[in-house]
């Protein structure tokens, strides 16, 4: 029986590859290239997701399954494919979000014919997920470290796909140094795992961190912190993402904020749940303390951007913040010994995880629509998009109230969850330290009330009042295809958010594997309908009571209507415009203006800086010509990445003296170095 | 189960009722203040009915979502109402959803009101947005941490059940920790009811305006569901913080003695609450929009001293 999801699995592996074979093979046929490129993606994720359902809903019983995907000659390295609980969430996410991207996709490639390659598109978008997959299924340290690399290096290619713009160049090459970066602290990482194993399986790895010494546990600790944490866009160590993202295709876009980012997080609840063994207090204080930090840092720096797809890409960081909270605070109840509440603070993180998945990758699939539409990612240029594009609207505005951490959809239940962990954190200890929990607590609150607030402005702007500009009085519906796609990320968003019960059921395997309980039975309570927090009279909520509760409120107002206002006409008239001669889309609101106030609250943070020209006739009050600038640079480009940058060109312009080019010189380097290595081995 | 749907009707046409009188008390009370004779209390009902009688006019320019926004403030509100206990200590809909659900409730409420403001295209629908969501968003830290003193010292976030914990004789109301996480919450009862010295719910001079300008382009019956969604807002807001940390007088079973007794302290509650808001609006200015921040930073850091007495006080 459980063979069956395994077969599954490695057919749609099969699937990818020839996806990315055909459309190869079909480049110079564009239609043909598309259609069975993203039409085979499309099926093979499919494959994932079933396989990936069939293993969670079998409970926690399924057995592990391995296989050798191809033979190897090398000794250390086994190409094995694992399929474990924690692998298996993770494929959900990839497979879920790899079916509706490539739906998706086929409407919104069709973009680029005549202009770029679909082709290559294809085969890139196929391989990335192929890659994408096997980091989650790998059960050895090489092979993970051999589809990490094919993952960054496919993803550097599709975000230097319109490699015509400057700006795309240098976000892809800015994407490839930050990524090697991190590949080379979790090479030093694994190395230090093989130390104490002697063998680069993970099987060998479980639990491996209580075997080895502390100090070369928590040297690991920080290696595999810092080279997950590049991928995963935690700050300090976020800023390619934000360059990155948004030059990318769309579709790209979606799965890069999607899945690619979350291959991070998948890494450290892998080192840190399954490798390292019980963590000593302080790991714990330091995830929770990063993800505090990144989530407000991320949101704030979302409110500061007008361009769309940038904006999104600064709420990855903001939503990767809220995730490492929940592992932080789990990782601090291990620690202290409470294994229930571990489980609740880490299915509070992966639920997120999913639901970040979820709404970014629709925010992002609505985000190319509009793009494609208008032709520009500067929402200053958008406006009334709302009546042009109906449905494209709707599915942004599930996406915005969903990533806003709104009932009832699914980005509230998780963050309930992160807040319900993070409360009875408070009582598991009497240390100084239990006064994180509410703070972070109280700076989440602070991430959502802002997320709302640059979600009320990213919506507003793109999509209501006049057209800002001609690009937008004249944007049309996106495709049918394009549409399916959003509507099926909608339709997860809705039922992540309404029926929980049946989710958390899933995701029991994975905290038995982790932390040795199953608590989907504690958190449900009214027969599934409500959510509880595992606490006897603790709190509930239930999202499906709220809404219906909701719904059936409506009679209300219709009552009222019945009473009063049936003789009430509707007319449609101008917005007032004080009375001038009609109101024109330069008077309205704009992204930046809306986002003023935040500008000059957090100036200390920001540092605006401001240009101003103007020029007038006889007053000052009859200006003839206005120029307004306003920047606002983060203060990690240029208090640690410029300074840095500095240091290393300089420190590169005098080695440039050992290079003068006499083979002599370079024969007396190498006899020293031999020496060194000589005199090291003695 | 019968008795659960009559709970919930009663509490429904209660919060409906209660609100709009709530409203017209206190800015009659804040007109006596002033030496002005002010409208009668009944005043909100008589303008509510007219506005559902009168026609409406709704801008080109605007979409589904500014015809959409004003269901969605009414429905929030009502349902929020829902979460709370009013007259009994068990509120009719606690299993639904606790203090957090309520908060998230409200705010879902005011997201649908700032797209509302936005649709028309008007500078001031914008500007009341911008303002608003900001306002909330420096707000939303200190009432969390208000919020979480509380449940930390109940051991729940169940709002029926922090009340019930209120009950027991072990619970101080003076106690310091709960003096300093009610003063935080008032400080931002007043900003999110768009009260002075935030915002004023009586302005009409344009530059001032937050709650008002996103309401400008609205009209007839949208408006009225605008208004009166805000009035149970503030009703619900204001019994949520009589009820937690005055839990006094509740009705802890259904018989009639206990219900009057109850509905009567309830009464006298909100007219205390009221009447402080009163003499806050009376005697004092309304801040500038950039000085607003600090008003809530000084409750943010009440609450934060409120957690940190808890080490001190249990």
């Amino acid at each position: 029986m459980n063979i069956q999801p395994f077969s599954l699995l490695v057919a749609s592996l099969c699937g990818y590859v020839i996806g990315a074979a055909g459309s190869l093979l079909f480049m110079r046929r564009e239609k043909l290239a598309n259609v069975f490129s993203f039409g085979v993606a499309s099926l093979s994720a499919l494959g994932g997701l079933l396989a990936a359902l069939a293993f969670l809903s079998a409970g926690p019983g399924a057995a592990v399954s391995k296989i050798d995907l191809l033979p190897s000659f090398i000794p250390y390295i086994q190409f094995t494919v694992r399929l474990d609980p924690l692998g298996a969430f993770f494929l959900l996410i990839v497979s879920l979000l790899g079916v509706a991207l490539s739906i998706y996709s086929l409407g919104y490639a069709r973009g680029f014919y005549g202009r770029k390659n679909v082709g290559v598109l294809g085969a890139f978008f196929n391989l990335l997920l192929l890659a994408t997959t096997v980091v989650f299924l790998a059960g050895n340290a090489f092979f993970f470290l051999i589809a990490w690399e094919i993952m960054a290096l496919t993803a550097y290619c599709l975000v230097s796909f319109e490699h015509e713009k400057v700006e795309t160049r240098n976000a892809g090459v800015l994407f490839f140094i930050m990524s090697h970066v991190g590949t080379g602290c979790l090479i030093l990482g694994f190395l230090l795992l093989f130390q104490a194993s002697g063998s680069y399986d993970f099987d060998g790895f479980h639990l491996l961190g209580d075997t080895m010494s502390p100090g070369k546990r928590d040297a690991a600790f920080l290696l595999f912190l810092a080279g997950f944490g590049v991928k995963a866009g935690i700050v300090p160590l976020h800023i390619w993402l934000p360059a990155a993202h948004p030059v990318a295709p769309s579709n790209v876009s979606a799965l890069m904020s999607g899945v690619i980012i979350k291959t991070g997080i998948y890494g450290m609840t892998r080192v840190l749940f399954d490798f390292l063994g019980t963590p000593p207090n302080w790991w714990g204080v330091t995830v929770l303390s990063i993800g505090t930090v990144s989530a407000v840092l991320g949101v704030l720096y979302a409110l500061m951007e007008h361009d769309l797809k940038r904006l999104l890409a600064y709420h990855s960081i903001e939503n990767i913040g809220i995730i490492l909270m929940g592992l932080g605070a789990s990782l601090m109840f291990l620690h202290s010994g409470h294994a229930v509440l571990a489980s609740l603070a880490l299915i509070a993180g992966l639920y997120h995880t999913i639901n970040h998945a979820v709404f970014k990758a629709l925010l992002f699939l609505g985000a190319g629509a509009v793009l494609h539409a208008t032709h520009t990612r500067n929402m200053e240029e958008m406006g009334g998009l709302a009546k042009r594009m109906r449905w494209t609207a709707f599915f942004f505005l599930v996406g915005a109230v969903a990533i806003s951490a709104l009932p009832p959809l699914n980005g509230f239940v998780s963050e309930w969850l992160t807040y319900q962990s993070l409360l009875q954190g408070f009582g598991t200890t009497t240390s100084l330290v239990r006064i994180m929990f509410p703070i972070s607590g109280a700076m989440l609150a602070l991430t959502g009330a802002l997320a709302a607030a640059c979600f009320v402005k990213a919506f507003g702007i793109t999509f209501l009042a006049q057209p800002r500009s001609d690009h937008a009085a004249n944007a049309h519906e996106a495709s049918f295809t394009m549409l399916l796609g959003q509507g099926i990320l909608t339709v997860a968003c809705v039922f992540l958010g309404l029926f929980p019960s049946i989710f958390l059921k899933w995701l029991d395997p994975v905290t038995q594997q982790l932390s040795g309980q199953q608590i989907s039975a504690q958190l449900s309570a009214a027969n599934g309908l409500a959510l509880s927090n595992t606490a006897a009279q603790g709190g509930t909520v239930s999202m499906l009571g709220l809404a219906l509760l909701g719904l059936s409120l409506l009679a209300a107002p219709l009552v009222l209507w019945l009473l009063f206002s049936t003789r009430a006409k509707i007319r449609r008239g101008p917005t007032w415009d004080c009375g001038l001669r009609g109101l024109t889309p330069q008077m309205e609101y704009t992204a930046t203006g809306f986002s003023k106030p935040i500008r000059m609250i957090f100036k200390a943070l920001f540092r605006p800086r401001r240009e101003v020209q103007r020029e007038y006739d006889f007053s000052p009050y009859f200006t003839t010509t206005l120029r307004f600038e306003s920047h606002v640079e983060e203060v990690f480009q240029t208090r640690i990445y410029r300074p840095l940058n500095r240091l290393v060109l300089g420190a590169s312009r005098r080695l440039r003296a050992l290079q003068a080019g006499s083979i002599q010189a370079y024969l007396i380097y190498i006899f020293i170095t031999l020496l060194l290595l000589l005199l090291f081995a003695l | 189960m019968n008795f659960d749907a009559l709970n919930i009707l009663l509490q429904t046409i209660l919060l409906m009722l209660l609100a709009p009188l709530l409203s017209g008390c206190i800015r009659n009370w804040k007109a006596k203040l002033q030496n002005r004779r002010g409208a009668r209390i009944w005043q909100p009902y008589s303008d509510l009915i007219k506005f559902f009688r009168k026609d409406m006019v709704i801008s080109e320019h605007a979409s589904w979502i500014f015809s959409y926004a004003p269901y969605v403030v009414f429905i929030t509100a009502l349902v929020a109402g829902l979460l709370v206990p009013m007259i009994t200590v068990q509120a009719p809909m606690s299993l639904f959803g606790d203090v957090l659900a309520l908060v998230g409730l409200l705010a879902l409420g005011r997201f649908f009101l700032a797209l509302g403001g936005l649709d028309p295209g008007s500078a001031f629908g914008g500007m009341g947005s911008s303002r608003e969501m900001t306002i909330a968003a420096i707000a939303e830290p200190a009432m969390m941490l208000a919020i979480f003193t509380v449940a930390i010292s109940a051991g729940s976030t169940d709002i029926s059940h922090i009340v019930q914990v209120a009950q027991s004789p072990a619970w101080k109301v003076l106690n310091p920790t709960h003096v300093m996480a009610f003063a935080a919450l008032f400080i931002v009862l007043l900003a999110e009811t768009g009260r002075i010295p935030v915002d004023n719910p009586s302005t009409h001079l344009e530059l001032t305006m937050i709650h008002e300008a996103m309401l400008l382009e609205y009209s007839g019956r949208y408006l009225a569901l605008m208004e009166w969604g805000a009035s149970i807002k503030q009703l619900v807001l204001m019994t949520l913080l009589v009820n937690i940390f005055f839990p006094i007088g509740m009705a802890t079973d259904t018989t009639p003695a206990a219900l009057g007794i109850g509905a009567l302290v309830y009464a006298g509650k909100l007219i205390l609450i009221a009447a402080a808001v009163v003499v806050v609006e009376t005697t004092n200015a309304k801040l500038r929009l950039f000085r607003v921040p600090d008003l809530l930073g000084a409750a943010f850091v009440l609450g934060a001293l409120a957690l940190l007495s808890t080490f001190l006080f249990q």
